[in-house]
């Protein structure tokens, strides 16, 4: 028998109290491999406006390119103490920030490995469903030929490409924009 | 290319579109341009997975977490996380936020003027088991205004919020009460087209789960996304 999924709806404005015991600002406890980072953004309306009542969830490999998750069977380590989860709210200005390392490159299905990159799930109030949309990493030679990437309209890529942040080598800026010119890429992953 | 399982797309009117323009809040959120269909990675087919550990045997009794028991009526929420080949997921986190009897947040933005309740905080989690159940006991949530439009008022509801097996297969919904008036009139409720999607959302009264003198129970299956049977092209 075949079901139907059910039918998602927003998380509300008061959506704190079920995910704050879960918030997750920092994802590689001390001793995790790989390049230290920190992601640091807005959540912008089509006014331009901050968003406040926003969460991101973000979904990462670890530095060696593995998800620790069974689906992934690709021949490389996992990392102790890494599990690749994130979670974050955005503060009354909208802004977001959370800690972790680069992730490696995992391979894609056209067998060549994708380059570096984080997931994120975007919700808030007066979203009936989920944003679906990837962080990826500025200077990185792995971009130029990333399946994903080439399948956006290249004008709109570098919403897809966190930003370095002058004089601050281990924090990109990478934000969200929701509308206008500047609109964030989203993906359809059908929900 | 390999062959990659995908997870199955919605059927037609089951799912929200972003922009539902009677949800107010909607408007200036909802992107504009189409989202950009991508093919399944290893990146969508993973996703977080959680000890069960992490979420205290308390944790789904919303009753009990605090010195004395909460006011109103005392239910219990019970049902089981399938997929859509029917199939039961187990070990899925499964995350609750609700009202209180009064219809209050314990939220600093809700400045609905009703009482907060000391002994109830509104939030629980719970691990479905091998057969993809989970239990929650709680209160009745009330209904409360909103400001999206004049004398609005949402329906009872509980917020429901899952992970799944995969990246993809994340959902978060809410869960309504039969019978309940003010449901055919909530922008949120009618955001899905599709009439069976959206009445799927509402639980149903059961005797099997209510417990004599304590509790009133209502069942809630969640289905999340299942993968296609036969592996797609990429
Ligand atoms: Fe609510």
């Amino acid at each position: 028998m075949s079901l139907q999924a059910t039918t998602s709806q927003t998380v509300g404005p008061f959506f704190k109290i079920g995910f704050e015991w879960l918030y997750r600002d920092s994802l590689a406890a001390e001793g995790v491999s790989g390049t230290r980072v920190t992601i640091q953004g807005r959540v912008l309306d089509g006014d331009g406006i901050p968003v406040s009542d926003a969460m991101l969830e973000i979904w990462q490999a670890n530095a060696h390119g593995k998800y620790a998750h069974p689906e992934d069977t690709q021949d490389k380590p996992l990392e102790p103490g890494f599990k690749g989860y994130g979670r974050v709210p955005t503060s009354a200005d909208g802004r977001f920030r959370f800690a972790t390392i680069k992730p490696g490159r995992v391979a894609g299905p056209d067998g060549n490995p994708q380059a570096p990159h984080l997931l994120v799930a975007v919700f808030m109030r007066g979203m009936l469903r989920r944003l679906v949309t990837r962080i990826y990493f500025p200077d990185e030679p792995g971009n130029a030929a990333d399946l994903i990437l080439n399948l956006v309209e290249p004008a709109r890529r570098s919403t897809l490409i966190a930003k370095n942040t002058a004089g601050d080598p281990g924090t990109l800026e990478w934000n969200v924009v929701l509308q206008g010119a500047d609109e964030t890429v989203f993906f359809d992953l059908g929900l | 290319m390999k062959r990659v399982a995908a997870y199955r797309a919605p059927y037609p009117g089951t799912q929200p579109n972003h922009l539902h323009p009677p949800y107010v809040s909607s408007i200036k959120r909802a992107p504009t341009r189409p989202p950009v269909p991508i093919p399944y990675t290893l990146s969508e087919l993973t996703g977080p997975s959680f000890e069960p550990e992490i979420v205290a045997p308390k944790a789904s009794d919303l009753t009990r977490q605090h010195s004395a028991e909460p006011l109103g009526e005392r239910i219990i929420v019970s049902g089981r996380v399938l997929d859509e080949n029917n199939r039961p997921l187990a070990n899925t986190l499964v995350e609750i936020w609700q009202a209180n009897a009064a219809g209050r947040y314990l939220h600093a933005v809700d400045q609905h003027d009703a009482p907060l309740d000391p002994n109830f905080t509104g939030c629980g989690q719970a691990v479905t088991d091998a057969e993809g159940s989970y239990r929650f006991v709680t209160i009745r949530p009330g209904e409360y205004p909103w400001r999206n439009h004049y004398n609005a008022w949402r329906p009872a509801h509980i917020h429901f919020s899952l992970f799944g097996p995969a990246f993809a297969t994340r959902l978060v919904t809410q869960m309504y009460f039969p019978g309940d008036p003010l449901i055919p009139f909530d922008p949120i409720f009618n955001c899905t087209a599709d009439e069976k999607a959206r009445n799927r959302l509402i639980s149903s009264f059961d005797w099997e789960t209510t417990m004599p003198g304590l509790a009133l129970g209502y069942r809630f299956n969640v289905i999340l996304r299942g993968r296609d049977a036969t592996p797609m092209e990429e």
